[in-house]
């Protein structure tokens, strides 16, 4: 099948998609777009986590078919250019990335939290990053990393 | 030939930061932006898919394999069995070359691999896989290990199911002891679950040989197990690092790569593999599940007469790292603690079990639940505190090990107990309570009614370095030149960066000893000597000083250039002297000349433990201690668990990168909470059950505590700037003081790990 959407602000127009694909493997391996990542492909890690319409989802548990005319942002559309979106700066200064393949979800995860809630307590943050793994880092730097993003957030504001 | 377009990276950012600095990773910005390449992002226009048809069954004889309907499909270019293999090698394996490549004949465990297939999507492949069909002859598995030993048990393998049977004797076996404690414990299978699947890219090359890009722990390890099954010399099968999505233990072994040289040599096509969650469970080894016997005596005012231990450790199918894994839990066994009297004996087994391995903690792990419960049951029949009990036997420097290794620098035991033990306590909660911050959480299954609250200590400790007689080395080649007008050094090694931070360390240690702040750090691969694996706590260490030494051989190169003035130094681009004088400008003395040194670093040799009485006064380079303090509130109506607080202490010799070392104690100690609450890999009938993220449970953000870190640096004269190695003893300590705490909030038993809620209901 033909796959239109909007990637990232642009509209990507797929051919021979096939219908069992998800969003995961067609931003992968069809739109040139690896950084959502694969770890389990079965909607338990997050580390596919992209925003369709504005909204997080785990881009393998949605049929490709079902992204067609909608809106993806995924990781590689946060940052401005060459500046680092104030999470992805965040979670590099903390320490928050070890092998990294976590990241990209949970920085997709981080960034839609604080966009609906500037200020979160820890058990807040915990309860928003609940459904996104990292074997690496025991989340120790991970809540830092939140805690120092949603602190130079407000410093830009105000 | 293709070279795959998300290949390698330029980690050349300028970042500040020599040793003892927590200076950004240079592979940072593009983790964060989603552009760093792993394994599974590898990606050449013409390539091909790989997939793996795997045995149902635990034990089997294959009659016959009909590939017909698998060759006839579109799309597919290639359906390969051992028969396709070229050998010398039809097998591999990091200890003993066991393993086949593709099932011959005979299926040893479930999952184990009998044919491979080639197509032009990921979904045509695993179709072509599953329409092999394999005519089997079904047998009974075996799957007790301990009644795999009987001489008339059935055999895994031709020789025996005894993989390695090591012993400790010393002191007196006959010892008696004013109080004596015994108990049976068990440990599960463990699996280390890394996030990134096993993958990579095999590209066939014009000179007839393989290039390899993978997501492994030791390049050259790889690489020798790899060429003589394709019947190819080492030097035409080249392998690269791809970026790696954390390992673990669970890349020592092979999984792939052979699979995918086999396919893109076959077809003349670039081969990706890319494991599903569910393969990955089958597509590497695991911890070795054990069962441990002990019996602890000591004198009644608490000093230790005599251990004696009896560990069962199930190896599964084919003996992987068995024979290590088995020499560490009998050398370490009976704990960090001085013991006049031991007696050890561990079996590592086949079974027709999954095959385990390498997991951080490599038999450490497995023994110190025992040895700890032990000093637990001791404390209580002494009517002493746990704390005060491990300090007065604690190992320190100068101590006997029961092998009789005297310890020849810091054995920080006591330091780190009383470390822990002195933090302040997480506050007393109150009567009124959030649901969420108790234990079942968002299930809001408790108001705090029946919820008990309990402390516990734990310390273990582990090998660093590769042990009894293996010469272990690693190797860098460091040279310095002026790029773009600035001096910038180039530091090459085959060191595995697995997450760890390895990549920034050795930019770290380039900046120190060379003065200069811009270091590049190429891709690691085979164009340079080995480094040994990313294991073992050992990298930091190993090739930490072999990174160290190649600098200092520069540095000495380039003070011959202005003179042979031994007692210069490099600092801020320019040659000083010691009282700060500037002598010249790097820039100025390199000119257009690369000065460029190689070294090949060993550090002193182990030797082998005696076979008889286990006793080596050098079987380990290293030790690394660590002790945890667990808080915990029970449910002790629900049998649910909370873990408050997870505090360390550990001695790493020297933070070479603190907040590094800092993510390595948190995410070891997750590791070992995750074994003791939740992680098991649920075999019977040698079936795994449960091969998912949905049933096979690790940590999340909601199940970690916030855990306090207390950093030692107790120098180690022996190793580079004094370091110990840091990654594997949190892993070690941290799920025996979780159930500690949890035997003191309940004051019940628990003698296997992970914990189930009916353990701790009546
Ligand atoms: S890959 Fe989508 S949730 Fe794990
Ligand atoms: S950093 Fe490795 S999984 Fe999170």
């Amino acid at each position: 099948m033909r796959l239109t959407m909007t990637v990232n602000g642009a509209e990507q127009v797929l051919d021979d998609v096939w219908e069992g694909e998800s969003l995961l493997y067609v931003l992968r391996e069809r739109a040139g777009l690896p950084g959502s990542k694969n770890a389990c492909e079965q909607g338990e890690c997050g580390s596919c986590t992209v925003y369709l319409d504005g909204a997080p989802v785990c881009a393998c548990l949605v049929a490709a078919g079902q992204a067609a005319g909608r809106d993806v942002r995924t990781v590689e559309g946060l940052a401005d250019g060459d500046e680092l979106d104030v999470v992805q700066q965040a979670f590099l200064s903390a320490g928050a990335v070890q092998c990294g393949f976590c990241t990209p979800g949970l920085i997709v995860a981080a960034h839609d939290l604080l966009e609906r809630d500037p200020a979160p307590d820890d058990a807040t943050v915990r309860e928003a990053l609940s459904g996104n793994l990292c074997r690496c880092t025991g989340y120790e730097k991970i809540l830092d990393a939140v805690r120092l993003a949603a602190a130079r957030r407000a410093e830009v504001r105000s | 030939m293709s070279t795959p377009t998300r290949s390698a990276q330029d980690l050349s950012v300028p970042i500040a930061g020599g040793v003892g600095a927590s200076p950004d990773r240079p592979d940072g910005i593009l983790k964060v932006r989603g552009e760093f390449a792993y394994s599974s992002d590898l990606w050449t226009d013409d390539m091909l898919w790989g997939a793996t048809l795997r045995s149902p069954h635990p034990s089997a004889r294959i009659r016959a394999v009909d590939l017909t309907a698998a060759v006839a499909m579109p799309g597919v270019y290639a359906v390969l069995t051992h028969e396709d293999i070229p050998g010398p090698h039809k097998h591999f394996g990091l200890e003993r070359i066991d393993q086949p490549v593709l099932a011959i004949d005979r299926v040893r465990y479930q999952g184990e691999p009998i044919a491979i297939v080639a197509a032009d999507h990921p979904e045509t492949a695993r179709r072509a896989a599953a329409a092999i069909v394999v005519d089997y002859e079904v047998h009974e598995p075996v799957t007790d290990p301990r009644a795999a030993r009987a001489d008339d048990a059935p055999r895994v393998h031709e020789d025996g199911n005894v993989v390695r049977y090591a012993r400790i004797r010393r002191g007196d076996p006959d010892a008696v002891a004013d109080v004596v404690v015994r108990g049976e414990y068990e440990v599960g299978m463990q699996d280390q679950a890394f996030l990134g699947p096993e993958s990579g890219l095999a590209v066939p090359a014009l000179d007839g040989g393989v290039d390899l890009y993978v997501a492994t722990q030791w390049l050259h390890g790889d690489q020798r197990q790899i060429a003589p099954c394709l019947g190819l010399p080492e030097s035409k099968v080249r392998l690269t690092l791809a970026g790696v999505g954390g390992a673990f233990g669970a890349r020592e072994d092979l999984s792939m790569q052979i699979h995918a040289c086999l396919l893109a040599l076959r077809t003349g096509r670039p081969v990706k593999f890319c494991y599903s969650r569910e393969e990955s469970f089958f597509g590497h080894v695991h911890r070795h599940p054990a069962t441990m016997r002990y019996e602890t005596g000591a004198n009644r005012d608490g000093k230790l007469v005599y251990v004696k231990g009896d560990i069962v450790l199930d190896g599964g199918a084919y003996a992987s790292t068995t024979t290590a894994v088995t020499g560490n839990a009998v050398s370490l066994g009976a704990g960090p603690y001085e013991v006049p009297n031991v007696t050890m004996d561990v079996w590592g087994m086949y079974t027709n079990n999954p095959p385990c391995g390498a997991m951080r903690g490599f038999g450490s792990v497995q023994a110190a639940f025992a040895y700890e419960s032990q000093m637990d049951r001791l404390a209580d029949a002494l009517g002493l505190d746990p704390v005060e009990l491990r300090l007065r036997n604690a190992l320190h420097e100068g101590s006997s090990m029961p092998t009789g290794q005297v310890l020849d620098s810091a054995a920080a035991v006591r330091e780190i107990l009383t470390a822990v033990r002195d933090l302040p306590l997480p506050a007393d909660p109150g009567p009124v309570r959030d649901p969420l911050a108790l234990p079942g959480g968002a299930g809001n299954t408790t108001h705090g009614e029946g919820v008990r609250r309990g402390v516990g200590y734990a310390v273990g400790f582990k090998n660093v370095g590769y042990s009894e007689g293996y010469d272990d080395y690693s190797t860098a080649r460091v040279a310095l030149r002026v790029l773009g007008g600035e001096p910038v050094a180039v530091v090459t090694t085959a060191a595995v960066e697995v997450g760890q931070g390895h990549v920034t360390l050795q930019q770290q240690i380039a900046r120190t000893e060379l003065g200069v702040e811009k270091v590049v750090i190429p891709p690691a691969d085979t164009g340079v000597g080995s480094a040994g694996s990313s294991s073992a706590s050992r990298q930091t260490y190993l090739t930490g000083g072999a990174v160290q030494e190649a600098c200092r051989r520069v540095r000495q190169r380039v003070f011959d250039l202005v003179g042979g003035d031994r007692t210069l130094e490099l600092t801020g681009g320019k040659v000083v002297t010691a009282a700060g004088e500037t002598v010249a400008d790097l820039v100025e003395v390199l000119g257009d000349e690369t000065v460029e040194e190689t070294v090949e670093w060993h550090p002193r040799r182990t030797r082998e433990l005696d076979p008889e009485t286990g006793q080596q006064s050098f079987a380990h380079l290293q030790f690394g201690f660590c002790a945890h303090r667990a808080v915990v509130d029970v449910d002790t109506e629900l049998g649910l668990v909370k873990v408050v607080e997870l505090a360390a202490a550990q001695d790493v010799g020297k933070a070479m990168n603190p907040e590094a070392v800092r993510g390595q104690i948190h995410g070891g100690s997750a590791q070992g909470m995750g074994l003791a609450l939740m992680e098991e890999i649920q075999v019977s009938g040698g079936k795994i059950r449960n091969p998912s993220f949905t049933d096979y449970l690790i940590p999340t953000i909601l199940d970690m505590p916030p855990m306090a870190v207390q950093v030692l640096e107790l120098a180690d004269p022996n190793a580079p700037y004094g370091v110990r190695g840091a990654a594997e003893p949190p892993t070690i300590s941290a799920g025996p003081a979780v159930v500690a705490a949890i035997r003191a909030a309940t004051g019940r038993p628990v003698d296997r790990v992970p914990i189930r809620p009916q353990d701790l209901i009546d």
